[in-house]
């Protein structure tokens, strides 16, 4: 009882105080199916909503959907509750972000992964195959056997743009490279099937591929955790993993989600709001190759002259990343 | 790459990937003969790779996540094992209402003792079954055939594979060959002729219902800390759903449900193996027809290639002992 009345107590507190802090923004977020904790693709935006959190004191709410029907509800609730901005993460928000922007021209909307081109929603899109390039560069110069592998999650042009960039990098580091490529399936199940990511990792491996780049969210735990039992190299994705297995992480291809929504949250609360469609490839510090203590050995001298070089390269535009989701094909 | 190889490393992986199906089968199997349907294999399997995920996080040993992995498992078996023996209760419903428990209650404590979204932190190589190699397994790669059957396929697997395969014709055996496995097998066809003789009924299933509780907490103690490096949440995806199915295509005894089970993860294997490989004649298969591929050849071989499949008789009924 006493209890019950404290915590009402704190509550009332929190609520009046609340208004004090967060004058101008609450912002919201909800994440995509492999959850806030996948190490990967979703942490990294719960990272830049905790980073804001931290600067600023501002709280938010975040919602993990658990099946594809909740994300329209989820934002729906988050735009009645009257939260802004509201930052979905994953393109398999995007038709339920048509339906519920619309709705609420008053709200603002960020989505990352994917366009959707309405009056109060930012874009937010990553050049993948720019940074999938440099760790296919890195890849191919660090395999032994001049055999690579890429296990994707979901069998969709995002993804295919991931595997194409890392292909054409790897080719231009060793042109006799082989690469083998597989899927881990056509559902959001994918996402979240390490088991499946692992069997596929162990099916690459004993065809001699000695570094596996995965694109996977959850999944890709299981590939790299195969890579890592075989004594192989694995390569992260849009968090830094390199922490995951040390000496077994060759680099991460770094997406910076965690950026894309503190600037979102950051934006709205600045008054600097903008919608429209954000493009961040190397140039823009979107894309980036992982490069800390645990993969430092990894990173050879000629590595990184390579790696730097053609960063430089195609910022300044001298080598050209074919994007797969420009013609739906890959001419690697 | 040659064809003797693939077939070799996709049998490998077959043999990985039928490991939880096997255990999960037998027992429902056990379960099963003994007149208690046992629907709740998954979430009993679930809760059983929860505890192993946990219990060797915490002790940072394997062994104690299988205990642990037993244990939650037998605790879950027993639930059931009240509810449609004891309480005479339906067992699909009681069956399902574990599945739930399971699926939601370790999701649930995951978050609140890990805070990882429902993931046990991922464990080192000291707290796994890891792969252990069988003595001479190097030597004998040279030798042909056989030499590459055991050093590729016998050899390299966790304990857990080994057990698994030991549980075939142990469970054949136990079935078929010991006054236990008669009386189990009258029990799940005419309880009223097991009662009669003297032997209680509810003690007998309870018996075939722990049995099942020790063979899940097997499965998902691989799942978790064998095959992966920590729990996931629901990282059986449906795997007690087919192993059912696989025992009903066994139709109830030990050995065919080794073809099965083998069928199913030799299915699921080639699917992974032949993905994004170009074949003789049709060219590169899309990846969606070779994921389907293990459901379609299930429905095809159930509907036409197996025969009649009949339940023991007293399956689903619970026993009322006449007054």
């Amino acid at each position: 009882m006493l209890r019950q009345f404290f915590g009402a107590a704190a509550l009332a507190t929190i609520m009046v105080a609340a208004p004090a802090l967060a004058a101008e923004v609450k912002p919201a977020v909800v994440y995509d199916l492999g959850g806030k904790n996948d190490q990967s693709f979703n942490q990294s935006a719960f990272h830049g909503a905790e980073a804001y959190k931290k600067d600023t004191g501002t709280d938010y709410r975040d919602f993990e959907i658990q099946n594809d029907t909740q994300r329209e509800q989820a934002l729906r609730r988050f735009a009645e509750r009257g939260y802004d901005p509201i930052v979905a993460i994953g393109f398999s928000q995007a038709e339920a972000l048509k339906k519920v922007a619309p709705e609420f021209p008053e709200t603002k909307f960020a989505i990352v992964d994917m366009v959707v081109d309405l009056p109060n929603v930012r874009s937010i899109v990553f050049k993948e195959h720019e940074g999938s390039f440099l760790v296919g560069l890195l890849a191919a110069k660090a395999s032994k056997t001049a055999k690579v592998g890429f296990v994707g999650g979901m069998d969709i042009p995002l993804i295919r743009a991931f595997a194409c960039g890392y292909k054409q990098g790897a080719k231009a580091a060793n042109p006799d490279i082989e690469i083998y490529e597989n899927m881990i399936g056509t559902t959001g199940a994918a996402w979240n099937d390490p088991v499946k990511g692992g069997e596929l990792t162990k099916s690459q491996i004993d065809r001699g591929a000695d570094v596996i780049y995965h694109a996977a969210g959850g999944s890709g735990a299981g590939v790299l955790q195969a890579a890592a039992d075989a004594g192989k190299l694995g390569i992260g994705v849009d968090s830094n993993q390199n922490g995951l297995h040390p000496g077994n992480v060759l680099t991460s291809m770094v997406k910076r989600v965690d950026t894309a929504v503190y600037n979102a949250f950051k934006d709205l609360s600045s008054d600097n709001w903008s919608s429209g469609i954000y493009v961040l490839g190397l140039a823009e510090n979107g894309v980036a190759w992982a490069d800390d203590e645990n993969n430092k050995d990894l990173i050879t001298a000629d590595m990184r002259a390579a790696v730097d070089q053609a960063s430089k390269d195609i910022i300044d535009g001298k080598i050209v990343v074919h994007d797969y989701r420009a013609d739906n094909s890959c001419p690697f | 790459m040659d064809f003797l190889q693939t077939l070799i490393l996709t049998t490998d992986s077959a043999v990985r990937l039928s490991v939880p199906l096997l255990f999960a089968c037998l027992a429902g199997l056990y379960s099963e003969r003994s007149g208690v349907v046992d629907i709740g294999l998954e979430g009993k399997m679930l809760g059983g790779a929860f505890a192993a995920g946990c219990v060797a996080a915490i002790t940072g040993s394997a062994w104690l996540g299988l205990l642990a992995a037993i244990l939650v498992s037998i605790g879950l078996a027993l639930v059931h094992g009240y509810a449609s023996i004891t309480q005479r209760g339906n067992q699909i419903v009681s069956g399902v209402a574990i599945n739930f428990v399971a699926s939601g209650l370790t999701a649930l404590l995951g978050q609140a003792w890990f805070g990882r979204g429902g993931k046990t932190p991922q464990l080192p190589n000291t707290a796994r079954f890891t792969e252990i190699t069988l003595p001479f397994a190097e030597p004998m790669r040279n030798v042909p055939v056989i030499g590459r059957i055991y050093s590729d396929i016998i050899s390299g697997h966790s304990l857990l594979v080994y057990a698994a395969f030991i549980a075939i014709p142990l469970t054949w055996w136990i079935l078929y060959r010991t006054r236990f496995g008669l009386r189990l097998r009258a029990v799940g066809e005419n309880p009223g002729a097991v009662d009669t003789a003297g032997i209680s009924v509810a003690w007998m299933r309870y018996r075939a219902v722990i049995i099942a509780g020790i063979l899940c907490g097997f499965a998902g103690a691989y799942l978790s800390i064998a095959q992966s490096a920590g729990f996931s949440k629901d990282m059986t995806a449906g795997k007690g759903f087919i192993a059912l199915a696989a025992l009903v295509f066994a139709k109830w005894k030990p050995l065919n449900a080794l073809g099965a089970c083998f069928l199913f993860g030799f299915l699921d294997a080639v699917a992974i193996r032949m993905q994004g490989t170009a074949l003789p004649v049709v060219g590169e298969v899309p990846v969606q027809a070779m994921q389907a591929l293990p459901y379609i050849l299930t429905v095809i071989l159930l509907a036409g290639f197996i025969g009649k499949s009949i339940p023991p008789k007293a399956d689903g009924v619970p026993y009322t002992k006449e007054r």
